[in-house]
C-alpha cells in the first residue's frame, strides 16, 4: 500500500476504497490471494434446480450469509444481489476509512451498474402474481427488481445523499459506472460510491441469459469458458463485483485519506454498428480514445485486462482490436475472469479491482484453463502470473447489445 | 376465523419487515408508534397484504393509515372479521 501522493494532481480522480464480493473471495484480500492461485471458481449452479437447462455452470459467490452482514429490515425486501452489494459498499467506505456521517448532506453519491435487476427476486414474485394473485405479490416488488435498486438502497444505508445514477450496459457497466462517477467528481461533487455487483443465477435470469446463443453448453468446469483457445464455446455467467471510493485528490487530501490504490486515468465508451451494417466493432475506438483520455500512448500501458467474451467471434474482435493498438505479442494480455465466469456489470468492476491490486503488487493474475490459444489471435496471453514492473492497465469490457468501453487506471505512484 | 392476537401481529410484522428496532421507553410495546418501532409506511403495507391473506379481509388505505400502533391494527383486523362474521 502506498501513502505517497506525489505526482498526483488535485483535480485527478482516485480510488481510495474498494469493497469484493466475488466467486473468488469475501473480500479484497481473499479475492486477491485466490486470483494469483489461478483458482477456479466455476462450479455446478447451486443457487436453483439448473439440472435440466442446457447450461448448467455459474460462478457464484460461495458462503454468502447475508443474515451475518445485514439488519432483518433489510432481508425480506431485497434480491440476493443487492445484498451482495451493500456488503460491497459497507467494505468499500471502511476500506477507504471514509465516514459518510462526516460529509457535507449532498457530499457523496452512488452510481452503480446492473444487468438485469433483482431478478430472482421479481421472479418470485412474478410467480406468486400469475400462480395466487396480485394479493400475494410482495409490497418490496415496488422497488426490489428495479435497475436502480442497488444505487437506491445504498444511498439509504450509508446516508449518501449526493446524485445517484443507475448504468445499465451489461458487462460494460462496470467501467461505465466508474466513468460516470469521475464526472460527477469533474462537476465538482468531492466523492463518489461507484462500481457494480450483478448476477442473477435464478430461472428468469438463465433464460433471458440463453437466449443469447453465447452461453458455453459445456458441462466440465475445466473447458466451459476458454475465451482466446481454439475451443471457445461460449461463457459461464457469474454474480459479485466490486464497488469503489472515488473521490479527487483534493477531496482525499482534505479529509487525510491515506491509501490511493491508483488513479482512473482515462475512460472512454463507444457503440457498434447495427450486426449485419458491414462496418467494424468500435472496441478499438472506445481503447484508443481511453488512452487519449489519459494522454497515455499504447506503448505506455503495461497490461491489458480483456473482456474476453469466450465465443470464437468476438475474441477474434477483440484480439485485432489489440493488435491494432499494440501489435502482434505488443502487450501482455489477461483474463482471470476465466475463473469466476461473466458476472454481468460486476465483471468489468471486479475486473478494475483486480488491475488495481495487480499495479500494487507489481503481478499480472493469469488466464486459467485456455491451453490452446488460437495463435492467428498474436496474443501475449498470460496463462502464469507473471511479476514485471506495471504501472499502468488498461481494462476493457463489452456488453450484449453493441457496448464497448475502455478505462485505463495508473498505479499508486 | 380466530381473531388476531398482538403477539400473532408482531410475529407477522417480523417476517414481513424484520425485527423492530430497540426502543427505550416503559410503554407496552403494542402502544408503540410503528415508526417508532422502525417500520416504515412500505412495512406496513407489506403487513397489511399479508393480513388480508390470512384473515380473509379487506383492508382500506384509510384505515390502514389510521392505524399507527400494533394494539390499532390488532382492533382494525379484530373489527373487520367481526363485520364478515
Amino acid at each position: 500500500m502506498s501513502t505517497d501522493t506525489e505526482g498526483l494532481a488535485l483535480d485527478d480522480t482516485v480510488v481510495t476504497g474498494m469493497g469484493v464480493v466475488a466467486p473468488t473471495g469475501l473480500g479484497r484480500d481473499e479475492h486477491w490471494t485466490n486470483t494469483l492461485r489461478g483458482a477456479s471458481a466455476i462450479g455446478p449452479v447451486t443457487r436453483f434446480e439448473a439440472g435440466r437447462y442446457p447450461s448448467r455452470l455459474a460462478g457464484e459467490v460461495p458462503g454468502f450469509d447475508p443474515a451475518a452482514h445485514l439488519t432483518s429490515r433489510l432481508l425480506p425486501q431485497t434480491d440476493h444481489m443487492t445484498r451482495m452489494a451493500l456488503v460491497a459498499s459497507d467494505w468499500a467506505l471502511t476500506d477507504a476509512e471514509a465516514d459518510p456521517a462526516q460529509l457535507p448532506e449532498y457530499g457523496m453519491g452512488v452510481v452503480t451498474a446492473v444487468s438485469a435487476g433483482g431478478f430472482e427476486f421479481g421472479h418470485r414474485e412474478l410467480q406468486n402474481l400469475w400462480g395466487k394473485g396480485p394479493e400475494h405479490v410482495s409490497a418490496y416488488q415496488s422497488f426490489a427488481w428495479f435497475y436502480a435498486v442497488n444505487t437506491g438502497q445504498i444511498s439509504i444505508r450509508h446516508g449518501l445523499r449526493g446524485p445517484g445514477a443507475a448504468l445499465v450496459t451489461e458487462q460494460a457497466g462496470g467501467l461505465d459506472a466508474l466513468g460516470q462517477a469521475r464526472r460527477q467528481l469533474r462537476r465538482g461533487q468531492p466523492m463518489v460510491l461507484a462500481g457494480a455487483v450483478d448476477g442473477s443465477p435464478c430461472p428468469w435470469g438463465w433464460a433471458a441469459q440463453l437466449s443469447t446463443g453465447r452461453m458455453s453448453e459445456e458441462p466440465d468446469p475445466v473447458r466451459a469458458y476458454l475465451p482466446f483457445d481454439a475451443e471457445a464455446g461460449g461463457y459461464v455467467p457469474g454474480e459479485g463485483g466490486a464497488l469503489f471510493v472515488l473521490e479527487t485528490e483534493e477531496a482525499a487530501r482534505a479529509r487525510g485519506a491515506r491509501r490511493r490504490y491508483g488513479r482512473m486515468a482515462g475512460y472512454a465508451a463507444t457503440f457498434d454498428p447495427p450486426q449485419g451494417s458491414g462496418r467494424p466493432a468500435n472496441l478499438e475506438r472506445a481503447a484508443r480514445a481511453a488512452l487519449d483520455d489519459a494522454r497515455l500512448g499504447p506503448e505506455e500501458i503495461d497490461v491489458v485486462f480483456a473482456d474476453a467474451a469466450g465465443t470464437s467471434e468476438e475474441d477474434a474482435i477483440e484480439a485485432e482490436a489489440l493488435r491494432g493498438l499494440f501489435g502482434p505479442h505488443g502487450v501482455p494480455v489477461t483474463a482471470p475472469k476465466t475463473m469466476t465466469g461473466r458476472l454481468s456489470a460486476g465483471g468489468s468492476a471486479l475486473d478494475v479491482a483486480t488491475a488495481l491490486l495487480a499495479l500494487r503488487e507489481g503481478i499480472v493474475p493469469p488466464t486459467i484453463n485456455v491451453s490452446r490459444p488460437r495463435p492467428e489471435h498474436t496474443l501475449d496471453l498470460v496463462t502464469a502470473p507473471r511479476r514485471i514492473p506495471l504501472a499502468t492497465a488498461l481494462v476493457l469490457a463489452r456488453g450484449q447489445g453493441g457496448f464497448n468501453s475502455a478505462l485505463v487506471l495508473t498505479g499508486p505512484c | 376465523m380466530d381473531q388476531l392476537t398482538t403477539d400473532r401481529l408482531m410475529e407477522i410484522m417480523r417476517i414481513c419487515a424484520g425485527e423492530v428496532d430497540p426502543v427505550v421507553t416503559t410503554a407496552d410495546p403494542e402502544d408503540i408508534d410503528f415508526a417508532d418501532l422502525g417500520y416504515d409506511s412500505l412495512a406496513l403495507l407489506e403487513t397489511a397484504g399479508r393480513l388480508e391473506r390470512e384473515f380473509g379481509v379487506a383492508i382500506g388505505e384509510g384505515e390502514l393509515a389510521d392505524a399507527r400502533t400494533p394494539a390499532d391494527l390488532t382492533a382494525l383486523i379484530n373489527r373487520l372479521l367481526a363485520k364478515t362474521a
